[in-house]
């Protein structure tokens, strides 16, 4: 099945989230570091493009998963910003009512159903889902998002080889930065592509430029075509550059920093939009309107996130089960 | 009145379970092919092996697929075979299970049961035969249910299955065999509310799980033997617990005897003296004592095993000496 190319209106709403993303990102960096913000924050600035092209083709009711790195794949399935930010703040107005974080946010009404502190945690549960498909003949579509670290955990080894003999549809996207939390991935393993690891499992698999965000649209869109058909499980491996460190507030001493030209070529905003100004999808101009329009959503998120208050204390014991 | 036993009991329960709702289904390591106790015997070929699914031997991604299955709407019985292999799906258990609702502000429910064993006499030795339940109780968010009898295993299950949130259920592998006369229609259990299983006006036994037909056993033999008349409380859940019937016990006999089978240091036990000190010190006559297993690991050697479990002889040494003090 050829799934058809990305059109412009399609890249447009692409960058517009890529932006709300990246300035979302950039303003949790600032609340971080005023001591605004709290919990280990993680930021994707550089890896945006990935969570758009992947999500922007899923429905509310195809639930995502995601790791400790989530803020970008909550916004682009549709968490909203305002209350994203509310809950990175601790307040009630939160996504999760101030309980969770930056880890561990959930937004089920947009089938975000979760990210975790735990590597590669989430893998086997995005599996779950998919089996709850399965189970209940629907044609939902379960992705997780992991990075390469998570790769050489077990359970992701459980998972890969559950997925395949269940043949589930589910898909795996790798979001391959090259680096598991401070060490790059040579030091830990001796296999380069993720796509080489699973290779015995045997399920299809591809590894892509993960900073080009038309070739990670198409890539993504033949397999959720696939898997929403009933086939599965598919791993799409994204390479791609983290531009932060690991948690926000890292010196990121462990690598040698981005020439400004190096990172141009690679940033994938910047690549989206050269791509989309030579098709004539859009003028310059235009570019810088996405831009403005998501710095303003960014900036009404905090205004929002700041006005409203923390939770009572009493949500501690409320919450602890649920009603039944 | 029917006999039946406890293994029989669990499975007609799943059975029950699977065939008021489809969303019930049920995983794990030979599940199809009954298990190694026969729990889901006939399962498979009632329901098909769509929803009674065998797994590998992967503890941490089974589990962690009955919780995402939960998530989406699936009501998941996942079977661990043994609760020594509980460490291998802790983690999901305790990071994620236990945490989803309260981490999503409410949003994730998981209603999933695991069900597992425990327990030593097979001389299973080391890493077959532990009791782990007090790990369980210590993470906010699980519920922890110890059947001790075929009469309301069933009843505990099913509520267990109904319930919104995770649930361990752990079995006793030497109780599954034991026969039973229990009502035609097994009678429906709460989770959270003990069953007193024996009355009496000089001491309280809570037991868990086996050791709750020990203490039975103890107290007839104080009666008969030292004219001591003790009263026996099966908690039956551990996570809620039901603490006021305990205490309301307490407060009439005024001595308290907590036996399990789990290594008394850092057992259940504590939690349960501690609690009833904190809500009935004025009433108590003695020190709670507490019975369990000594600090070591389940030995092979079938003396030393005898030995090292806690039975109906401990029990009644305890009971005399807080009731009959030299």
């Amino acid at each position: 099945m050829v799934e058809p190319p990305l059109d412009g209106a399609q890249a447009l709403r692409l960058l517009a989230t890529m932006w709300r993303i990246r300035l979302f990102e950039e303003a949790v960096g600032r609340l971080a570091r005023a001591d605004e913000a709290h919990g280990l924050i993680h930021t994707s600035v550089g890896q945006e493009g990935i969570a758009a092209a992947v999500c922007s083709q899923l429905r509310d009711d195809d639930p995502v998963y995601s790791g400790h790195r989530a803020h970008g794949h909550a916004i682009a399935k549709g968490a909203p910003l305002d209350r994203t930010m509310a809950e990175l703040l601790g307040r009630d107005e939160g996504l999760c009512r101030g309980l969770g974080g930056s880890m561990h946010l959930v937004d089920v009404e947009h089938g975000f159903m979760g990210a975790t502190g735990v590597v590669g945690g989430n893998v086997p549960i995005a599996l779950g889902s998919a089996l709850a498909a399965r189970l209940r003949g629907d044609d939902t579509v379960a992705v997780v998002f992991f990075g390469d670290g998570a790769v050489q955990a077990g359970h992701f080894h459980e998972t890969v080889n559950l997925a395949t003999l269940w043949r589930l549809p589910l898909v795996l996207v790798c979001e391959n930065n090259g680096f598991a939390e401070f060490t790059p991935r040579s030091a830990h393993t001796n296999v380069e592509r993720v796509t080489d690891v699973v290779a015995p499992y045997g399920l299809a698999r591809d590894t892509v430029d993960g900073n080009d965000v038309v070739a990670t649209w198409d890539a993504f869109g033949r397999y959720l075509a696939t898997a929403r058909a009933g086939g599965g499980p598919f791993l799409l491996e994204c390479l791609t550059y983290r531009l932060g460190g690991h948690y926000e507030g890292d010196p990121a001493a462990y690598r040698e920093a981005l020439a400004a030209e190096e990172w141009q070529a690679k940033d994938p905003i910047v690549r989206l939009q050269r791509h989309a100004a030579a098709e004539g999808w859009a003028a310059e101009g235009e570019f810088e309107a996405i831009r403005s329009e998501a710095a303003d959503a960014v900036d009404q998120a905090v205004a929002f996130a700041r006005a409203s208050p923390f939770p009572p204390a009493d949500l501690l014991e409320e919450l602890v089960y649920a009603d039944g | 009145m029917a006999e039946t036993t406890y293994v029989k009991a669990i499975t007609g329960a799943l059975a029950e379970a699977m065939r008021a709702d489809d969303r019930v289904f049920v995983l794990g390591e030979d599940v199809a092919e009954g298990g190694p106790y026969t729990a889901t015997a006939g399962l498979a070929e009632e329901f098909g092996t769509a929803r009674v699914i065998d797994t590998p031997i992967s503890e941490a991604a089974i589990t962690g697929v009955a919780i995402g299955a939960a998530q989406s709407g699936m009501r998941p019985v996942l079977e661990i075979m043994f609760v020594d292999f509980v460490t291998l799906a802790l983690d999901q258990l305790v990071n994620a299970a236990a945490k989803a609702h309260f981490m999503s502000g409410g949003q994730l429910t998981v209603p999933m049961v695991v069900r597992t064993q425990g327990g030593a006499g097979q001389r299973g030795a080391a890493q077959h035969s532990q009791s782990l339940e007090s790990w369980l109780t210590h993470v906010p968010g699980l519920k922890v249910v110890m059947p001790s009898r075929a009469v309301d295993a069933a009843g505990l299950l099913a509520a267990s299955i109904r319930d919104p949130n995770p649930v361990v259920l752990i079995e006793n592998k030497t109780l599954y065999f034991r026969r039973e006369e229990v009502p035609d229609e097994l009678p429906a259990v709460e989770l959270g509310v003990s069953a007193t299983l024996r009355e009496g006006r000089d001491v309280t036994i809570v037991a868990l799980s086996r050791l709750v037909h020990d203490a039975l056993a103890a107290a007839e033999r104080l009666a008969a033997e030292d004219g001591i008349e003790a009263e026996v409380i099966d908690p039956r859940t551990l996570v809620p617990l039901d603490l006021a019937a305990i205490v309301k016990s307490v407060q009439r006999t005024s001595r308290l005897v907590v036996a399990h089978e789990a290594v008394a240091h850092g057992g259940f036990g504590a939690e349960i003296a501690a609690q009833v000190q904190s809500a009935a010190f004025d009433f108590l006559d003695a020190p709670v004592v507490r019975i369990g297993a000594p600090f070591a690991p389940v030995p092979l050697s079938a003396p030393l095993e005898d030995a090292y479990l806690p039975g109906a002889d401990e029990v009644v040494a305890a009971v005399r000496g807080l009731v009959m003090p030299p």
